[in-house]
């Protein structure tokens, strides 16, 4: 076969109307029986995991929800219980460390599903040899976090694993809270006129991490964004406004937030592109490195959807919380249009906006 | 952002579509010859918002999509070796060769650092006396300057523990194989401008002469994407060819001297193999023999075993030469997608294959 050889130049029309085969480079088959870094990457695989594997096994209406919290009814009262584990390395990075987003990943989830945390646990996986300074360190984190949240830690486990089997130190946590709104906010409470907002500027927390894993140095050096959300979904939530749906944009970003969510609402989502805030060094660390800010993750920003009569009340409540912060408006939901997220873009090109798939890798030129 | 936003200006974009599609009497296939101009075509939409006037042909300026299977191999080789370092930028990684990448043998416990620049791996060498470190120097003209300033640092540092693996290609060569095609459907070309600020344009002077064809240097921003291929539009509409400069901010004729100096100095032409086009007479760059300490090939005698390109539905080989788009591939989509990718214009960042996946599925 002349595919044998991939210097042969001309494609023969007899071969090919046999078969759809000339040159070729083919890569590696990715082994389907195996888990892969991406699967753990907020994008497509991870979501084909969860469906085959876990809800596939664990199928119930509680699971079903599909949201970053269960909702379940104990005597009358609404609960949200959640649960996220935290493997971050390197475990210090400019703006936070893993403790910082052991406790606000877990509050934040309960946040949005519109609930106030009550309670936590904090379970830690340590590797032998870790220095017992840095697990103070990390631990006094927690504390700190966890008192600006009103969350109590109430509960724990330690376990420790051999020696180079791990990165130091991981923890998992769960955290209980009750939910403040009745329907709580979720993705079937979406509608067709909803406005989407989001808190502020978005990417900083994935550059901040890749930065300090690389040893890459902008100056001045970008933080992470890690805060609790709770301040930001309470003081909507306690002054009556109707909020339809809530969302972080952690892992896959601020696209793959509105794709979970416009697959879920069964609605499209349009964004402006314009209307996204993103600040200048997050934007120029990003073009150097051949990343789109929009799959870039962050630990301390969420999208809001509420009726266009609150949009302004909103935005200014969040203004007054975080003056340092740009909270916008970045679209509209709208019927069902086929695509899930249609993005305009910044010149003025309507497109689709795909969830992330793979893994974002920095660029060569 | 300054640089930035000025290019993305959405009346300036709108007038200069509506331009090239009043300028237009028919349909013009132009391909861009650069992977990052693929991804911003794609990303920026400008694809379908010039149809059918304009059919973009996507090249083969994607460096990791070219870099052949056998120095990937042998990357991954040397990788495994317990005493050296092998230090790529980062979307090399995932390409595989014939039966593996570098990042899954990372994963096996080979040693791998992604660096940003060549200059760092040069710095991992000092650091690291001891093992050797392995730059695998791929890409076109724009990083060639870079990999010989990081043999030049090394060698005034006198390190004997530094060197590359070297896959360096070169457009021209590669233009002229896509153009001396029988079948060849491209009428005009957009070239690379940052290939074009380190190489100026006067190579192609030749080439648009011989092949009588337009070819215009075009930036990478919307606007610089639209004003390129106005222009190229432009000298088609009027019979006219040759190389014109659609991206002045950034590159003059003769280009940056001192780095092409660079160039010569450190490197010299040779044939090279590419990724699903072949073996292209004086399209490639190794080190001149001053420098064979240098070459990790010629310092530890490594000859890259002949690894042959196992048969699957990929068309890779056409998308690269612009005579298929990514989309009339059987396995586009369905088979491969960037989770599990058959061809290396999925992998890459700068892939044709991969921009579809991102910017086109529905």
């Amino acid at each position: 076969m002349f595919i044998d050889n991939f210097y042969t130049k001309e494609l023969r029309m007899d071969e090919k109307e046999k078969q759809p085969i000339t040159w070729s480079c083919p890569v590696e088959q990715l082994d389907k029986s195996k888990i892969v870094l991406a699967h753990g990457g907020g994008g497509t695989l991870m979501h084909q995991l969860i469906k085959n594997v876990f809800e596939n096994a664990f199928k119930n209406p509680l699971l079903q929800q599909h949201h970053d919290s269960a909702f379940i009814d104990v005597q009358g009262v609404k609960l949200a219980f959640t649960t996220d584990s935290f493997v971050v390395k390197p475990i210090f990075f400019p703006g936070g460390d893993i403790g910082k987003l052991a406790v606000c990943g877990t509050v934040n989830d309960l946040a949005m599903a519109g609930a106030c945390p009550l309670y936590m646990s904090a379970g830690f996986i340590l590797e032998e040899g870790l220095q017992i300074g840095i697990l103070q360190k990390i631990v006094q984190t927690m504390k700190r976090e966890a008192d600006h949240a009103g969350v109590y830690i109430v509960t724990g486990d330690t376990k420790v694993i051999n020696n180079s089997s791990g990165d130091g130190l991981y923890i998992n946590t769960s955290g209980i809270g009750i939910v403040k709104q009745d329907p709580p906010p979720c993705p079937s409470q979406i509608q067709p006129g909803d406005c989407i907002l989001i808190n502020g500027d978005i990417g900083r927390h994935g550059l901040a991490v890749l930065n300090a894993r690389e040893e890459i140095h902008f100056d001045p050096e970008l933080e992470s964004d890690c805060m609790s959300l709770v301040p930001a979904v309470l003081s909507l939530l306690n002054l009556g406004i109707p909020v339809h749906c809530l969302r972080d944009c952690t892992r896959g970003g601020l696209s793959s937030a509105l794709n979970e969510l416009a697959e879920e609402s069964g609605l499209s989502f349009y964004i402006r592109e314009e209307d996204i805030p993103i600040r200048d060094d997050v934007r120029g660390a990003c073009e150097i490195l051949g990343l789109n800010p929009l799959y870039v993750a962050n630990e301390g920003r969420f999208i809001a959807f509420v009726p266009k009569q609150y949009v302004s009340e909103v935005l200014q409540i969040w203004q007054d919380l975080y003056p340092d912060l740009t909270p916008k408006q970045i679209g509209v939901v709208s019927e069902n249009k086929g695509t899930p997220v249609i993005l305009q873009n910044t010149i003025g090109i309507e497109l689709a906006l795909p969830m992330l798939s793979g893994e974002q890798l920095p660029r060569i030129c | 952002m300054k640089y930035m936003d000025e290019y993305r200006n959405p009346q300036l974009a709108k007038n200069l579509i509506r331009e090239i599609k009043q300028f237009a009497h028919q349909t013009w296939n132009i391909m861009e010859i650069c992977g990052g101009q693929t991804h911003a075509i794609l990303r920026f939409g400008i694809d379908r918002a010039l149809t059918p006037e304009v059919q973009l042909i996507h090249g083969p300026g994607c460096p990791v999509c070219v870099t052949p299977i056998q120095k990937i191999d042998l990357a991954i080789q040397l990788a495994l070796e317990t005493d050296i370092i092998l230090c790529s930028f980062g979307d090399m990684l995932r390409v595989p060769g014939s039966k593996t990448s570098l990042l899954s043998a990372r994963g096996r416990g080979a040693n791998v650092q992604t660096v940003y620049s060549p200059l760092d791996s040069v710095k991992i060498a000092q650091q690291n006396l001891n093992k050797q470190v392995v730059f695998f120097a791929v890409g076109f003209e724009t990083t060639a300057p870079v990999n010989a300033m990081a043999i030049k640092k090394a060698k005034e540092l006198g390190l004997t523990n530094f060197s590359l693996l070297c896959a360096q290609v070169l457009v021209p060569p590669a233009m002229e194989v896509l153009l001396s095609d029988p079948y060849c459907q491209i009428q005009g070309f957009l070239a690379a401008g940052h290939v074009c600020t380190v190489m100026g344009y006067h190579e192609y002077e030749p080439i648009a002469e011989k092949y009588k064809i337009p070819i215009v240097v075009t930036g990478f921003e919307p606007v610089d994407l639209l004003l390129g291929i106005k222009e190229c539009i432009c000298m088609l509409e009027k019979g006219k060819y040759g190389v014109q400069n659609a991206y002045t901010r950034s590159v003059q004729r003769e280009g940056n001297v001192t780095a092409q100096q660079l160039i010569k100095e450190i490197f010299e032409v040779c044939d090279q193999d590419w990724r699903g086009l072949g073996c292209i007479p004086h399209s490639g760059l190794r080190l001149k023999s001053d420098y064979a300490d240098y070459d990790v090939e010629k310092k530890f005698h490594l000859t890259p075993e002949k690894n042959e390109e196992k048969q699957t539905v990929c068309i890779a080989g056409e998308i690269l030469q612009g005579k298929k788009k990514p989309t009339d591939c059987p396995a586009f989509a369905t088979l491969c997608t960037p989770e599990n990718p058959i061809g290396a214009p999925m992998v890459s960042n700068e892939g044709a294959c991969s921009a579809y996946y991102q910017y086109e599925k529905r």
